[in-house]
């Protein structure tokens, strides 16, 4: 084996109160993926945050190519040959492609204006080793291009600066089925001309599908060292300290599922078709599909935010037809959206604040904003606590909390509101492994309560593990159902392949 | 939506907000021949009517290239109408009628500018004061020490100095052409340079520049500085026109909103990092012409007001719908 790139040696790291990172050691090597796993809060952040120079470390030392080095901003450690690729991009929108991989070291002419020219071949050059850069034009605005692709694009800078060394940072979070394989083949590409890489992910199947070497990171110290990736048990048991087993929750039995609480008869409009769907009360129904199947068009025509124009929908029997979420919260119907920091948080309001939201949305205008015909501050609490949300108290601000108990916030929400339907779009994007199982329980108990669930997720294994009947969406169309248990390959399958395989 | 299929590229759509401003201004210069036809005042259509009608907006023009660059870096400067009254004032008392004095007194004008630029830039970078607040300070303190100064026209601008705002060369008004070169050597600034890329990249996103090592407080401290320099050029500009500088010239023109609202109806995004010079030059004839409108169609000076405010907001409601993006 060739010797390490990155070596880092007895890293310690204490933030006031807490001590983030105890003398991890670390190393990755040219042309390998070396995926870095664990919950959140585990330490990887840090770990990176000090690798490119973010922070300094408290004590150990960090070699780069076998020399000491010591960044004190993220510039000298770009320099130096690491480049970072953290979630939220750091791409210009409203500027090129060319002019973004050269942002800030533009290639100039000889009378120091902005050589374009050599600017657009160069930037044609670095984007040819990447299976999608037919498709990339160096002159598009990164802005029309779609996430995926942005990511090769970041990419691409990334090895056009001639990094040696590449941290991706949960790079397949905001990516479909079809984009992350793109993604794969850029990160394989990379591994061929022998950069190193450092891979954080939450997800097992990406680690299996591109991992050489697996570091698993607990309480701020190395769980598990892999040299060969295991079987993802394995790797769950280090980073959670426990057996997957529970970590669903158990489906519905059949005693617990009772009377359809919503239906929908040929529901459609413009961007959904012939919808016939039921859920029941106690059922958690999942939604498969590929991006822009139609599953969150579905969940907002049910939301009243993109009605249905055709069809019937009855909620408890009674035909409804909601044309604002204003009237589908009356109705009974609540939604937790997918992008929890911009549409489901008011981030600068405090936990309780954000509980109270909807509650307070629809009280009367003199009521206080205490007490209202939903409930009080008290009930929310209890909410609150119920739900075991982890904060210092809830008057702090829920930016400072992690997703999942962002997440919880959201959910107590509508509990206050007492719902019948409750939707949740990718509930656990971003979050953590042990924060995820808590919110399959969650869901399994409002379930078990009486409400309806139907669930939107791109993570295939949970909508599986989840939901006791999948239904696949594709082109706007309900197109297969499966029942609990079902496999990938099938439903997968029933996503992109030809119309009409329905079960 | 195909779902298997090649995934073929996608061809670059029609990009609205890129042709929004010409779009509009075609709109605005219709409406001016349709109400000089409509009032039966077609002798206004001619050549020299239009190059008029520009010549009564150049000192807006000026002041609103720079204002351009401080968008551009999601800053704002609403010190430039004191600011204008300022080098005015300071230009025609250090002229006072004396041809000899006119290279000093330009020189001070642009000191200035420079100086009030330099100030708004640190405070904004440096201590972090949001721009609208820092420049509305700014602003204050240039009004008040002026008023303290003088209460009427001060000082003389010398005939020498009046060929800057009365001089023609051939058909073209000297100011005019200053204009357009002042305009292309802003957007060459923008499109060619380094400085340009750098501006742009701060106005969309200052973390991402700064994780390129672009120095971002250097980008907004030097594009403050330009737009402090482009509104003393205005006030020398109104200075030679007016023959004499006063402490109100500045705000009776509103060249700050003014200078904004043409910048905005012009295309550039107040969050920055999108826009450009020839949009804002775009705006500024659109406000000119709205103008002429008015003056031909006879409208009341107070209605004029009105009209104008709702103009610059269905403006902005325009780009907002049609773009449906965050546009102010």
């Amino acid at each position: 084996m060739t010797a390490p790139v990155i070596e880092m040696r007895g890293i310690t790291k204490t933030f006031p109160g807490v001590r983030a990172l105890s003398d991890v050691s670390f190393d990755v090597r040219a042309g390998e993926v070396q995926a870095l796993v664990g919950e959140n809060g585990a330490g990887k952040s840090t770990l990176i945050k000090i690798l490119s120079g973010v922070y300094r470390a408290d004590s150990g030392e960090v070699r780069l190519g076998g020399t000491p080095v010591h960044f004190s901003h993220p510039v000298e450690s770009l320099a130096a040959g690491i480049a970072v690729i953290y979630q939220e991009f750091s791409l210009l929108p409203e500027r090129t492609v060319a002019q973004n991989l050269f942002l800030g070291r533009e290639p100039r002419t000889r009378f120091g204006l902005i050589d374009a020219r050599r600017m657009r071949e160069e930037s044609r050059e670095a984007l040819s080793l990447f299976a999608a850069a037919g498709r990339i034009d160096p002159d598009r605005l990164v802005g029309e291009l779609d996430v995926a692709t942005q990511q090769v694009v970041e990419i691409a800078k990334a090895v056009s600066t001639g990094a040696r060394v590449v941290v991706m940072d949960e790079p397949t979070a905001a990516l479909n089925e079809a984009e992350c394989e793109e993604l794969f083949a850029a990160v394989d590409t990379l591994r061929g001309r022998g950069v190193a890489i450092i891979y954080i992910t939450h997800r097992m199947r990406e680690i299996t599908r591109l991992a050489d070497r697996v570091t698993v990171l607990k309480d701020g110290e190395i769980a598990a060292r892999f040299d060969e990736v295991p079987e993802p048990g394995a790797i769950v048991r280090a980073m959670v300290g426990r057996d997957i087993e529970d970590f669903y929750a158990p489906p519905a039995r059949p005693e617990e599922i009772g009377a359809p609480v919503l239906a929908v008869r040929g529901g459609g409009n413009d961007r959904l078709r012939d919808i016939d769907l039921e859920v029941r009360a106690g059922e958690i129904v999942g939604l498969a599909g590929i991006q822009g199947a139609g599953r969150v068009a579905l969940a907002m025509a049910l939301f009243g935010e993109a009605p249905f124009d055709r069809g019937e929908v009855t909620l408890d029997g009674e035909t409804v037809s909601f044309r604002t979420p204003r009237a589908a919260i009356r109705g009974g119907v609540g939604l937790l959206p997918g992008d929890r920091k911009s549409e489901g948080l008011v981030l600068m309001q405090s936990v309780r604040d954000n509980g109270m939201l909807t509650s307070r949305a629809f009280a009367s205008p003199l009521s206080s904003h205490r007490r209202n015909a939903n409930g009080d501050l008290g009930g929310m609490d209890r909410l609150l606590d119920g739900m075991e949300i982890r904060a210092a108290n809830y008057d702090q601000d829920i930016r400072a909390l992690s997703g999942g108990n962002q997440q919880k916030a959201i959910v107590a929400r509508w509990l206050s509101m007492r719902p019948r339907l409750l939707i949740f779009i990718e509930p656990t994007r971003g979050i953590d492994v042990n924060s995820k199982a808590g919110i399959y329980h969650l869901m399994r108990d409002l379930a078990r309560e009486g409400a309806g669930i139907l669930m939107i997720s791109s993570d295939l294994p949970e909508v599986i593990g989840v939901a006791d009947r999948v239904l696949v969406m594709q082109e706007g169309r309900i197109v297969a159902e499966f029942p609990h248990g079902a496999s990938e390959q099938e439903v997968m399958h029933a996503a992109t392949g030809e119309r009409g395989v329905a079960a | 939506m195909s779902v298997s299929g090649d995934p073929a590229p996608r061809r670059p759509a029609f990009r609205f907000e890129r042709w929004a401003p010409l779009i509009l201004l075609g709109g605005a210069f219709a409406i001016y021949v349709v109400v000089a036809f409509a009032t039966g005042q077609a002798q206004y259509l001619t050549f020299e009517n239009l190059i008029a009608i520009l010549g009564r907006s150049i000192a807006l023009g000026i002041t609103a290239i720079g204002q351009t660059f401080v968008i551009l870096v999601a800053s704002i400067d609403l010190s430039v109408a004191s600011l204008i009254s300022a080098t005015a004032v300071l230009a025609s008392v250090i002229m006072d009628g004396e041809p000899g004095m006119i290279l000093p007194a330009v020189l001070a004008a642009l000191a200035l500018g420079g100086v009030v630029g330099l100030v708004n830039g640190l405070v904004v970078s440096g201590l972090k004061v949001n721009p609208l607040i820092a420049t509305l300070g700014m602003s204050l303190i240039i009004q008040g020490c002026l008023s303290a100064f003088v209460s009427n026209f001060a000082g003389a601008v010398p005939a020498e100095f009046q060929v800057f705002a009365y001089g023609q060369l051939g058909p073209f008004p000297f100011a005019l052409l200053f204009l357009l070169a002042l305009a292309v050597l802003a957007w060459a600034v923008l499109r060619f340079t380094k400085f340009g890329s750098d501006m742009y990249a701060v106005g969309g996103s200052e973390e991402a520049a700064r994780f390129a090592g672009i120095k971002a407080g250097r980008v907004l401290v030097l594009s403050h500085v330009i737009c402090s320099v482009c509104a003393a050029i205005a006030g020398l500009y109104l200075a030679s026109r007016l023959r004499s500088g006063a402490p109100w010239i500045g705000s009776d023109g509103v060249y700050d909103l003014e200078s904004i609202a043409v910048v905005v109806i012009g295309g550039t995004v107040l969050a920055g990092g999108r826009g450009g010079i020839w949009g804002t030059m775009a705006g500024m004839l659109i406000f000119s012409l709205i103008d002429s409108v008015f003056n031909i169609a006879g409208v009341d000076s107070f209605a004029k007001q009105v009209l104008r405010g709702v103009i610059i907001v269905a403006a902005v409601a325009f780009y907002a719908i049609r773009s449906k993006r965050i546009v102010a």
